[in-house]
């Protein structure tokens, strides 16, 4: 197990190196307009750019530039240059609007996706397996830029059930906070309910056919016994990987959309607010942290997958 | 309650029949495979009702120069801000002094703003859907064609060389399936806003669709580049590559002449979800305006304009919503449809595949 993880982080830092450097090249080398230009924004004056040249070394070596770009990321250094503020502080300053609404809508789809997976299996070939398959393409289907509205508009302006967007501090008022966040983390959560009950589903199925499921029905245990602790538990261990993989490409992707929808302060909002206005530090910081974040919960579902299913850490195909 | 599928019984089934595959087509042993593929599809009513709407959709777009020509009379991004419209002897503003655009008048202004006018700039909201269509459509397809040439060429030279090939390929698709799509694909729609890029010969301006495609189909490869690698390993071994390789057929024979056209099944229903997936994409990066730039539609951009005025015109967010889910819809109908029809035995093998990518993919 050690040596698994171990191999496994090393290769982390790898893949995180080739992140940073994929980020350089996308900002500074690639592009054809001089970077400095690029990096102060829209209305910069002569002045300030030709300070942004000396000040990121633009006239050095290459790896000498990405060298001063990963210093300036690591020591808080990354500003956006109108108005002059620290990248860093605004990406930390939204880090709790982006998580209440990634976290609670990742606990309703795990917790709707199972339960409703878990009905469709047991009942698979039913009326209710009908249903519930129907109502999981559906909500595959619907992307959250068509849900949004749908929601804010019947639901906001219609009926004025919930809030009109905007986010609350959980220690400011809980319950403005949770009123705020309820439409949000549906909309982001429908796609995944509907993704994960099918794939519970057919793991269960597939799982059903086991011959230690056979064996356990034959020693008497209730059916019930048998679905919980044999059928569904072992249906479980796929669905952490991709939870976390998802979790993941959650926060660095639909929680952008999401957040710009719903009018919710954190750092998806900050990174829209910046690419209207073409500054360019900001979407560079995001981008870096949030790839960061990325793989690194990547490593941590592969560590875990490896704890849960043995078969992972011993065969040598382990990636 | 229960009880046990037996696995004995699978055998005497599969065994005859598993050696003449037509076989249990009945009647139809004598046709093709692809014969016997387009049939199946056929059958399948969900899936050809679903291409049927697709269909419709690319003549809805297709026909956006005829209704902008003949029935609308103005252009996508023409503004008609302080214009009047009469309709039955009644005068009506595109856009009230309050900044509100006109709504649906359908065929009441003989089509003009059929869907009613998008925003404060009073630009013709049918038109703009039809050409928006258009543009998230070609950026959809182009993308498509590019990941799928770049996936079919990674896979085969990944899964038929293997060695020190296959180790760089696969771990640098492993990269890129790792990274955050979205993030990468606003850091390099935004930094190529000013200036565009040169890559070789080539040279793409800022804001041209080129670059919503060119991210689209860099991150996208790995998605179909993957499977497609596993199936030619797979291939690899099979005695029909032996016996090409026996009669003196080189790499790029066996390859392209012997591989790819056992692959045609695999690509065909990748590139129908690759077109699905490509559309959502550019629909997110468009929204969030680092895609297709202004004034030019397309239904991500339609959105996030449509999006302020919510309240008094719902519509014009919700109609290319709806459009783009409609397209999406049909096309991964469509594409489950062929995976049955073409190769009704891999059916599982490849839904776990697609089950994979699915959840980053359509999660953009």
């Amino acid at each position: 197990m050690l040596r698994f993880i171990l191999r496994r982080l090393v290769g982390m830092v790898i893949v995180l190196f080739v992140v940073s450097i994929l980020v350089f090249l996308i900002f500074n080398v690639i592009p054809n307009s001089p970077p400095a230009q690029r990096l102060a924004g829209k209305n910069a004056t002569p002045v300030l750019v030709k300070s942004i040249e000396e000040e990121w070394g633009f006239d050095k070596s290459l790896p000498e530039q990405y060298v001063t770009m990963m210093k300036k990321v690591f020591t808080n250094e990354l500003i956006q240059y109108s108005p002059r503020t620290s990248v860093e502080d605004r990406i930390v300053e939204g880090i709790p609007a982006t998580l209440s609404l990634s976290i609670g809508a990742g606990i309703i789809w795990l917790s709707l996706g199972l339960f409703l997976g878990y009905l469709s299996a047991i009942r698979a070939g039913g009326w209710l397996d009908r249903i519930l398959t129907g109502l999981a393409v559906a909500g595959i289907s619907i992307p959250v830029f068509l849900l949004a509205p749908v929601l804010i508009y019947f639901l906001t302006y219609k009926l004025e059930i919930f809030p009109n967007g905007g986010y609350v501090k959980l220690t400011e008022d809980p319950w403005e906070w949770l009123t705020h966040l309820i439409l949000p983390w549906f909309t982001l959560a429908v796609l995944s309910i509907g993704f994960y009950s099918r794939v519970l589903r057919s793991n269960m199925l597939d799982v059903m056919n086991e011959d230690y499921v056979r064996t356990a029905r034959a020693k008497g245990l209730s059916e019930r016994r048998v679905m919980t602790r044999h059928v569904l538990r072992n249906s479980l261990i796929p669905i952490t990987t991709l939870f976390g993989l998802d979790f993941g490409a959650t926060i660095a992707g639909t929680a952008i959309i999401t957040e710009v929808l719903y009018n919710i302060e954190g750092i998806g909002l900050y990174a829209a607010e910046s690419i209207g206005k073409l500054e360019l530090p900001p979407i560079m910081g995001i981008t870096l942290y949030g790839a960061f974040f990325v793989v690194f919960i990547n490593a941590l579902v592969d560590i875990a997958y490896a704890y849960l299913d043995p078969r992972v850490r011993l065969g040598s195909t382990a990636r | 309650m229960t009880i046990d599928p037996q696995p004995e019984a699978a055998i005497p089934a599969g065994g005859p029949s598993a050696a003449l595959p037509a076989a249990p087509e009945g009647g139809s042993a004598g046709y093709g495979p692809w014969r016997l593929a387009l049939k199946r599809f056929l059958r399948n009513r969900v899936a050809v009702a679903f291409l049927g709407l697709f269909v419709l959709i690319v003549v809805f777009v297709l026909a956006a120069p005829l209704w902008a020509n003949h029935v609308a009379h103005t252009g996508p991004n023409e503004t008609h801000t302080l214009e009047k419209l009469h309709v039955n002897g009644e005068v009506r503003e595109v856009v009230t002094p309050e900044g509100k655009p006109i709504g649906p008048q359908l065929f009441e202004a003989d089509g003009k703003f059929f869907l009613g006018a998008d925003s404060r700039l009073g630009r013709d909201e049918m038109v703009r859907l039809m050409y928006g269509g258009r543009t998230s459509l070609f950026i959809g397809v182009v993308s498509g064609v590019i990941t799928t040439f770049l996936a079919v060429v990674l896979g085969l030279l990944a899964g038929y060389y293997r060695g020190w090939v296959d180790s760089v390929i696969a771990r640098t698709l492993d990269v890129l399936w790792s990274l955050p799509v979205l993030l990468f694909g606003i850091a390099i729609g935004v930094s190529l806003a000013l200036g565009g890029v040169t890559i070789g010969p080539i040279h793409i301006e800022g804001g041209s669709v080129w670059v919503p495609i060119l991210i689209i189909s860099i991150f996208y490869t790995p998605y179909v580049a993957r499977p497609i690698r596993g199936e030619v390993l797979s291939l690899g071994e099979k005695e029909f590559i032996e016996a090409a390789i026996a009669q003196g057929a080189g790499p790029l024979r066996v390859m392209f002449g012997e591989i790819l056209p056992n692959l045609a099944s695999t690509i065909i229903v990748f590139f129908a979800l690759n077109i699905a997936n490509n559309m959502l994409f550019e629909a997110a990066l468009s929204f969030l305006g680092a895609g297709v730039q202004p004034p030019n539609s397309s239904w991500g951009t339609m959105i996030t304009v449509g999006e302020e005025l919510l309240t008094t015109q719902p519509l014009l967010a919700i109609i290319p919503g709806v459009m783009i889910m409609l397209t999406v819809l049909s096309l991964n109908i469509v594409g489950d449809g062929l995976r049955d029809a073409l190769d009704p035995r891999s059916k599982v093998r490849l839904e776990a595949h697609a089950g994979i990518a699915e959840p980053q993919g359509t999660s953009v």
